[in-house]
Order: structure tokens, then C-alpha cells, then sequence
């Protein structure tokens, strides 16, 4: 049976265009709110990125922390991002959901009981930031047991085996991290550099899907539009809290945002 | 779980760089893979020429100004009566602490790296203090993370730090103490890796930070085991070494060249206010392993994973995790860890200050604190030396709004 992931990906590919993935924060600010937000953005997006909020992020810049801090602020725990997305999978069966967070999470969880949850919820695969390859092959093989993707990441960093190695083990999806930055960092490589990257990926093995995130905006996303995928992450979190400090209604603020960043990519 | 004899505690670890199977490796986004890679090789090939440790050494000697004094604390031993207590007055090196041994090593590994940028997180000031004099001394452009508590409540170290040339970004994430100085230390990293070097400025973080760090502060226990011998005629039969830790640099290096021995290490963490639940020893409080900043050790968090709070008196004490190395040493049970809380470290500070000539920090002030409650236990024939790793001047504004008045 095809995974969720992969049909979206082959449908972008019908279509001839990169496919949108979008990431928020479960629980920023409340419960409801990012299920609400979900629900809206995911009449444009291809693939919804859901992060689970960990105080210590290593690896994101102050948008998503923001984010994650006014989750946790209003209390979410793990239990309640499965609940999310098995609210938002009620509605929309058919849409890839991927979860992203850090590690100690999962490790506290269990690895077994977090996969156990995953799959009970509909959760189709998981991005965490802090386990690198090799060091995640053990748990990546677990994922793909659960018919649950694993992204693996590559990034500017990695060397030509390095990647051949991550690419060989690598699921159907990969995500390259465009430069070096924290997420929400300006764009500081040009696009065309970026692209050319992507095509070296892309040359180790046209089959697997590659998505470009880090510092993708509105500004910044069509020149990019060559890839599988792209992913706006930072800009999404940005927008939440000015929609709550301005009092505007999130869902619908974003439901705009994604339908305009889908327009650009078109 | 058990220590090897005849190998360094810093290579006893697997090939996922854990120690003991259980604590350290690294845990870090796929970006900081290449450059920790790439210092690891360096480290390794640094570790084994003959020039570079000979231009350590010299260092050490002419710019730390090794060795550090060993000296009896006569009045001490006499007013509690037991065992004779020692320090080795660590606070005595350039800068005054331990964490200049660090500091210069970093630049020197920065230098021979071709990196002209260094950055480093700093809690009590001190690893900021020496990384920023270190990087002046050897021509590098220097920033440090410190949370902005911190730079509240130990302004001598910001203002030496600001006199050598460094930028201090002042961190308001969070706690705005360590634990956030060192994740925006990270994300700095993070985006700059290519042209910056990062001093993790304890014995925390990705494994080859923790390798980097002890091996520097070994010179402690490298100068120390000779004062022993020359004082002792030998290592005495019943010794203990106290150090207080936080992450837990001053203690791997106080300790390292007695591990094949039989001294007893007795690690003193920051058991935070008496009347607060807060606490900053996740030893002695049993906390679970977790990962934090790269690593598994023990470390403070709630059910979740999610990094729980700490609170101490002392700035460089105040970190929810330990060493990896620590987490080893307990679980094999070569080190004993229990902690001391603010009110009593104070008081160690003051009674140390008002009888010797030394005037500890409130960081060794815990330890000082545990030499205080064990001597009087102990036999005359038994020895303490604690490690006084840092001087109080630093923590005068919190004293004399602590105890009314500041003596040193």
C-alpha cells in the first residue's frame, strides 16, 4: 500500500508542482486553536508538520520557540499533540501528517509506546531534529516496521558519503536543510545555490522525495519551486503570534497565508 | 556498570561516543555533525603531537601560572578538629579559576582549526571571563552567551568580560540562566559553524566538548597528585577529594589522575534554597536520564522530557544536567554526589574567608561546606583536600546582600 506521503508527493507530481509542507506547533496557543489552524491551512497544504513543543530546543530560532514556549505555557503535553492529530485525521484521513520534536520526548515516552501512539493516532512519519544518522538507524527501522516515515535530514554540512550513506537508509521523504541556521534564519545562501544542492541530492537518487526548509517565506519560496517540496515553518509561527497579539482569528489569518504561499509555488 | 584502569575516563566510551552505554553521545541536529567530526579528528591528532603539547604546556605555565598553590588549612583543621583539611587554591590561576585551562586550550585548537571567530556560554562569568581573556591573548574575535540573570548577579565577570573585547549577548530565553546560554550558544553555533569556533565551557554538551574540557582541567589533578607526593611522601590511605559540581569541569580535573587509585571523590551539588524545592543536583535527587544540549546524563525534567528549573545561590552551579562523566562515575560508583544548599555554602564561605587566607566562591563553597560537616568525623590521620575553584569577589554583590557584609 502506498503511504500517505508518497501519494501526495505523486499527486504534486501530476500537477507539476512542489508540494507545500507547512509546520506548526501543537497546542500554540491552545488545543483547539492549532487543530483549528490545522484543519484550515490543510486545504492548501500537501503535508501538515505538526511540531511537539520542547523547552530546550537546540535548534530553532525565536519563532518557534515562541510558539513552543506558549504551548507549554497553556499546558500541552504529549498525550494531547496524539489527540490533535487524531482529531485532525478524523476530518481529513487522507492527509499526511508528519510530527517533528526533539528526542528526550520520545526517549521519556519509550520509543516503543511513542510509536504505539503514532500509529493509533495516524501520525505518518516524524522529523526529529537531534538524532542524527547513524545514530537513528535503529529507531528509523522501528518507524518503517509501523509503516511510519522517517525523515532523515541532510544539510550543507554533510558530506558526499555522508549523504550516499543517509540516502541509501533513507525512507521515501527527506528534508534538506537549505543553509546553515537555526529555522526562521534569513535566507543568507542564493536560491540558485540552494537548487543546485538539491539537484546534487537529487542525482544520488531521483526517486526519493527532497524538501528544501529553513528560511523559506513568502518572499523567498517560488524561486525555490523547483524541489519536491518546500516547507514554511518559522513565517506560520510568526504569523500565530501577531494574530494573538493583534487579536485576529489564527486559523483564518493562516488559512490566507498558506492559500498565498500554495499561489506562488503554482 | 565499571570504570576501566590504565585509560582515560574520557575514551572509555562505546562507539556512539556513550559512556558506560548509557551516558553522553552526541545529539545534535544533522548541521553540526561535519564540524563536531571534524574537531573530534582534530582533537584526537592534537592529543598526540609533541608541539602542540608542548606549547599547552608552556602556556599553562607562563600564562595560567601552573602550578596553583597546595597548601594545609591550619585553622580550619583546628577549630573542627578530625581530619587534616587541605585546598588546592585553583582560584589562584589567571582569571581566577579553573576555567582558564579550558578557555586556552579552545583557542589553541581554534587557532591550529584556521578559525579566527570563538564564542562560549558563561554562567557565574568564570568560562566567559577566560574565554575572552584567552581569545585576546591569542588574537581571536570573541562572543559569549550569558543569560541574562546571570549578568544581573555576577557583574565583576561581565565587566572583565566587556574590558578584554568580547560581546556579551545577553540570553532572555527562559530561565535566562545557563542552561539558556548554552542552547543559544548552540544555535549560534549552529548557524556559523563554518567560519566559528564553539567552547562549551564544561564538561557538557557533544561528546568531543566534554573530551576537550577534561582533558584541560587535568592539569589540576596532574599538578596535584606531585603536591600530594611532595607533602605526603605518598598518596595517603585515607584520602577525599570534595569538589563541588555543576556541570562538572573543576571535578574531572580535580579528580583525573587519582582515578586508578583508591582516593574517595565526593562531589558536592547545589542543593538550591532550604526552603525551596527547587535544587540544582540531579545526582543526589535521583533525576532520570535524559538528553540534554547533546547529550544523555541525568538531568532535572518533569515526566514529559521536558527540562524542569533549577535554582542556587550560585550562577555556575545552577544547571539542570551533570557531566556525562559524572553520571559514569556514580553509576560505577567510583565518586560519591550529595549536595549542600545556599544558606550553608554561605556559611562555609564565611567561616573559610574568617580564618584562612583564602576566600572560596560560592561554587566551592559547597564543597567547603561538606569538608565542614565530615572533618569532625573523621580521624587526624585522614586527609580532605577540597578543590577552591573560583574566588568570592565575584559573588559580592549577592554576600553583602546575603549575609550583610562582605569579608575576603
Amino acid at each position: 500500500m502506498r503511504s500517505k506521503i508518497g501519494i501526495a508527493f505523486e499527486k504534486c507530481k501530476k500537477e507539476k508542482r512542489a508540494a507545500l509542507i507547512t509546520y506548526t506547533v501543537a497546542g500554540d496557543n491552545t488545543k483547539n486553536n492549532s487543530l483549528k489552524i490545522l484543519n484550515a491551512i490543510s486545504k492548501h497544504a500537501d503535508i501538515l508538520e505538526l511540531g511537539f513543543p520542547h523547552n530546550t530546543p537546540i535548534a530553532d530560532g525565536g519563532q518557534i520557540q515562541g510558539s513552543s514556549y506558549r504551548a507549554l505555557k497553556n499546558g500541552i503535553k504529549l498525550t494531547d499533540v496524539f489527540q490533535i492529530v487524531k482529531k485532525f485525521k478524523r476530518l481529513n484521513p487522507n492527509k499526511p501528517l508528519i510530527m517533528m520534536g526533539y528526542f528526550n520526548l520520545i526517549f521519556q515516552s519509550g520509543e516503543n509506546r511513542f510509536l504505539r501512539n503514532c500509529k493509533a493516532s495516524g501520525v505518518d512519519g516524524l522529523i526529529i531534529v537531534d538524532l542524527p544518522y547513524p545514530e537513528n538507524k535503529k529507531f528509523a527501522r522501528k518507524c518503517k516496521k509501523k509503516s511510519i516515515e522517517f525523515v532523515q535530514l541532510l544539510s550543507p554540512t554533510t558530506s558526499n558519503i555522508r549523504m550516499k550513506k543517509i540516502i541509501k537508509d533513507s525512507h521515501e521523504m527527506i528534508y534538506y536543510i537549505s543553509m546553515l541556521s537555526t529555522t526562521g534564519g534569513k535566507l543568507k545562501v542564493s536560491p540558485k545555490k540552494i537548487i543546485q544542492n538539491y539537484e546534487k541530492i537529487k542525482r544520488i537518487n531521483n526517486k526519493k522525495n527532497i524538501v528544501i526548509g529553513f528560511g523559506i517565506t513568502n518572499k523567498t519560496i517560488s524561486s525555490l519551486k523547483k524541489a519536491d517540496g518546500l516547507v514554511v515553518g518559522s513565517q506560520l509561527c510568526k504569523k500565530i503570534a501577531n494574530s494573538l497579539k493583534n487579536r485576529l482569528n489564527a486559523a483564518k489569518v493562516l488559512d490566507k497565508v498558506v492559500y498565498n504561499l500554495k499561489r506562488k509555488i503554482i | 556498570m565499571k570504570i576501566k584502569r590504565g585509560i582515560q575516563l574520557i575514551d572509555q566510551h562505546d562507539r556512539n561516543f556513550m559512556y558506560g552505554g548509557k551516558f553522553g553521545g552526541n545529539f545534535i541536529p544533522e548541521t553540526l555533525k561535519k564540524p563536531i567530526e571534524d574537531l573530534t579528528k582534530l582533537f584526537a591528532k592534537l592529543r598526540k603531537d609533541r608541539r602542540f603539547l608542548k606549547e599547552r604546556d608552556h602556556y599553562f605555565k607562563s600564562y595560567v601560572g601552573s602550578p596553583t598553590p597546595f597548601i594545609k588549612l591550619e585553622n580550619l583543621t583546628d577549630h573542627l578538629g578530625g581530619a587534616q583539611i587541605y585546598a588546592k587554591v585553583v582560584s589562584e590561576a589567571n582569571g581566577g579559576a579553573h576555567k582558564i585551562y579550558n578557555a586556552t586550550v579552545h583557542c589553541l585548537i581554534a587557532k591550529r582549526a584556521g578559525k579566527k571567530f570563538i564564542v562560549g556560554d558563561t554562567g557565574a562569568g568564570y568560562a566567559g571571563k577566560m574565554l575572552s581573556m584567552a581569545a585576546k591573548k591569542f588574537g581571536l574575535k570573541c562572543k559569549i552567551f550569558m543569560g541574562a540573570k546571570d549578568i544581573q548577579r555576577q557583574r565583576p565577570n561581565v565587566l572583565a568580560m566587556k574590558k578584554n573585547g568580547a560581546t556579551i549577548v545577553p540570553v532572555k530565553t527562559g530561565s535566562q540562566t545557563l542552561v539558556d546560554a548554552v542552547s543559544e550558544c548552540m544555535r549560534y553555533w549552529v548557524s556559523n559553524c563554518d567560519t566559528t569556533h564553539m567552547c562549551v565551557g564544561s564538561t557538557v554538551g557533544p561528546n568531543i566538548f566534554i573530551k576537550i574540557c577534561a582533558w584541560s582541567t587535568a592539569q589540576i589533578s596532574r599538578e596535584l597528585y606531585k603536591q600530594v607526593k611532595e607533602e605526603f611522601g605518598r598518596i595517603p590511605k585515607k584520602m577525599k577529594l570534595l569538589n563541588c559540581v555543576g556541570g562538572g569541569s573543576s571535578a574531572m580535573g580535580f579528580w583525573n589522575e587519582f582515578m586508578d587509585t583508591d582516593v574517595e571523590f565526593v562531589g558536592i551539588e547545589a542543593g538550591g534554597p532550604k526552603n525551596s524545592k527547587l535544587h540544582a543536583a540531579p545526582l543526589t535527587n535521583g533525576s532520570k536520564v535524559g538528553i540534554l544540549h547533546g547529550a544523555a546524563q541525568y538531568v532535572i525534567q518533569d515526566k514529559e522530557g521536558q527540562i524542569g528549573s533549577t535554582e542556587s545561590i550560585s550562577a555556575g552551579l545552577d544547571y539542570p544536567g551533570i557531566s556525562p562523566l559524572h553520571c559514569f562515575l556514580k553509576d560505577a560508583k567510583r565518586a560519591r554526589y550529595t549536595s549542600v544548599n545556599d544558606e550553608d555554602a554561605l556559611k562555609a564561605y564565611q567561616l573559610v574567608s574568617k580564618l584562612e587566607n583564602i576566600s572560596p566562591s560560592l561554587e566551592p563553597s559547597h564543597a567547603f561546606y561538606e569538608a565542614i560537616r565530615l572533618a569532625p568525623k573523621l580521624k587526624p590521620s585522614e586527609v580532605i583536600i577540597v578543590n577552591s575553584c573560583g574566588d568570592s569577589i565575584k559573588d559580592k554583590d549577592i554576600i553583602k546582600q546575603k549575609l550583610g557584609t562582605y569579608i575576603r
